[in-house]
């Protein structure tokens, strides 16, 4: 069934991301030194791109205020950055089929409430919501993955209701109740399979965004701590060597870029005509 | 105004909601403000004497009563950290932010729908490509990082290539420290000032507008009324004018008006970075020190403003396109 994709802008996107993923998987073990543990600090820190480190490797985007290699943190950091969006945007996509499908198929007062609370957690700016849980709770992965999910949901809930209420009119699920199938069994084999399309493209979608949220909360101290590398907190502790070593704070950045630009890419594909529907591009 | 009025009482309902479920969102967060605050050797009266003074005695729903109350008056407390009104340190920081979102706003729009306009007229060709690669690699571009790349470029960039000094821009606050200046330099100060900031919320917005503005405009020129027009020959101005412009004007407008959460998120990151005292570095402090009230003032704020911003972006867009009215 799976044939490769026609758009091209979903073959480049698929080909920009397998490219950093390889990377994440082997590029920490090519890289020269050990990119986590500290060891000459004099010796080898703020190296600019192309130095040759010890034992002649060379550091292709230089070494940090630690001597260590740029590009080996960039590819850990890429791990964790890749595995918090894909998992956060997952999360919330669940959630959101959750929440969407139980507002779509019950219907009357449950169906408002879930409409009303989305509108209104909607009218936050997300990136505000993100500061004020993670920091309220505490930062951390878990809490960063959790507030991702707690706040990405309402796009795909919406998406997944407007989808259950066209489906269940369908002269099949009519057919199926009358052949006395089971309300749960007819929402989960009938109904849903059938009211997914659009929330597999924003949950899509929702990866480069929640790629973006995440490096923006761990930038702001909020997200990943250090030492544990996320594209975030590199730009963040990049910052003081910024005018003497701005390969630092600049290099994952790059990272970051391709991977929004990949995701875009595949996003924009995947809903044919351009930019994706309004919502899910206010990004906040 | 007849479809106005339902969509007002739908938006104070919603401001309402807003303002209850970030009350709960904060009070049910584990840690107590009041024992934050007061001195490591406080006892148990004098926590409880704190806490009745920041209005945190009673049950949740006593507080969620006085404080709606209050809110009503349009009281939104005192701020813990500063010990002033919540509205003072709001009113002191508003004027900055609307300077630095107001000007890229407006500056996001027009080239936004400049830069996706002419791109509709060329879609395809290779300097349609070559300009979607760019506002596609803006729009994926994290503003703290663009922010400090940016930096990297202005401050040590002229001094690089020996520019003169007037050209290095300064990176960091809205004044130039101890500078005693008056009238004409000193607003000059402030704009330069300003010009790294607005720069980056500019490319960030207009590339995300332009790329929707690009697909908006290019539908308008395809659709068929539109070509019957060019068929029968009319000037390429009028044509825009009259026919695409007014029809790829109302998606646009709601656009601008779902653009400025981003426009929000955007300017915290934005005045983190260049230390510019406005209501995106307020909220990140308040967040640091646990300021309850002001964190919810703010967040209240913002979330009214969006609301705000929604309902006029819709009403607007009616106004511009009755296909938009409900029947």
């Amino acid at each position: 069934m799976i044939t490769p994709p026609r758009d091209a802008r979903v073959r480049a996107g698929i080909w920009l991301l397998g490219f950093l993923i390889v990377g994440a998987v082997v590029g920490p073990w090519i890289a020269p030194g050990d990119p986590v543990s500290i060891n000459d600090v004099m010796g080898t820190r703020l190296k600019p791109p192309f130095a040759t480190g010890e034992r002649g490797a060379i550091h292709v985007l230089g070494t940090d205020a630690f001597g260590r290699d740029v590009l080996g943190r960039v590819w850990i950091a890429a791990r964790l950055s890749l595995a918090v969006g894909v998992a956060g945007s997952l999360l919330a996509g669940a959630l959101g089929v959750l929440l969407g499908a139980l507002g779509g198929w019950v219907g009357g007062v449950v169906d408002r409430v879930l409409l009303a609370i989305g509108d209104a957690m909607l009218a936050i700016p997300r990136l505000v919501l993100l500061l004020v849980i993670a920091a309220l709770w505490g930062p951390g992965l878990p809490t960063v993955v959790t507030v991702l999910a707690l706040t990405g949901w309402m796009g795909v809930a919406r998406l997944v209701r407007a989808d259950v209420l066209g489906v269940r009119i369908q002269p099949y699920v009519e057919a199926a109740t009358a052949l006395g199938v089971p309300s749960s069994r007819l929402l989960v084999r009938h109904v849903l399979p059938n009211a997914l399309g659009a929330a597999v493209v924003a949950i899509t979608l929702g990866v480069g965004n929640a790629i973006l949220l995440e490096s923006g909360l761990s930038f702001l101290g909020l997200g990943i701590q250090p030492p544990a590398p996320s594209w975030g907190n590199m730009i963040a502790g990049g910052r003081e060597w910024l005018l003497i070593a701005p390969w630092i704070a600049l290099a994952p950045g790059i990272a970051l870029v391709l991977t929004v630009i990949a995701c875009t890419l595949i996003g924009d594909g995947l809903t044919r005509g351009g930019p994706a529907s309004v919502d899910e591009r206010a990004r906040s | 105004m007849r479809h106005t009025l339902p969509r007002l009482v739908d938006a104070l309902f919603l401001l309402w909601l807003v303002a209850t479920l970030t009350f709960l969102l904060i009070r049910l967060a584990p840690g107590d403000p009041a024992s934050l605050l007061v001195s490591p050797t406080a006892s148990v009266a004098q926590i409880a004497a704190q806490r009745a003074v920041f209005g945190l005695d009673g049950s949740l729903l006593e507080q969620y009563g006085r404080w709606l109350g209050a809110l009503l008056r349009g009281d939104l407390g005192t701020s813990l950290a500063l010990s002033r009104p919540v509205s003072s340190v709001i009113v002191e920081a508003l004027p900055l932010s609307l300077l630095l979102g107001g000007v890229s706003l407006a500056l996001s729009v027009i080239a936004g729908v400049g830069v996706g306009g002419w791109q509709a007229r060329r879609v395809g060709a290779t300097s349609d490509t070559i300009t979607t690669v760019i506002t596609t690699a803006l729009y994926a571009a994290p503003s703290f990082w663009l922010a400090l790349a940016l930096l990297v470029i202005a401050t040590s960039g002229p001094a690089v290539f020996g520019a003169p000094a007037w050209m290095r821009l300064p990176a960091f606050g809205v004044h130039t420290p101890a500078a005693t200046l008056s009238g004409w330099p000193a607003i000059v100060d402030v704009a330069r000032h300003a010009v790294l900031p607005v720069l980056v919320l500019t490319l960030t917005g207009a590339a995300a507008i332009a790329r929707y503005a690009r697909s908006a405009i290019a539908e308008a020129w395809r659709a068929p009324h539109v070509r019957a027009a060019v068929a029968r020959g009319l000037p390429s101005r009028a044509l825009r004018r009259r026919y695409v412009v007014r029809n790829a004007i109302a998606p646009i407008v709601v656009l601008v008006g779902l653009a400025l959460p981003g426009v929000v998120a955007g300017s915290v990151f934005v005045e983190q970075v260049f230390a510019w005292p406005g209501l995106g570095r307020t909220m990140l402090q308040a967040i640091a020190s646990r300021d309850y009230p002001v964190v919810l003032g703010l967040t209240v704020l913002y979330a009214s403003v969006v609301i705000a911003a929604n309902l006029v972006a819709d009403v607007v867009a009616q106004s511009l396109d009755p296909r938009r009215r409900p029947a």
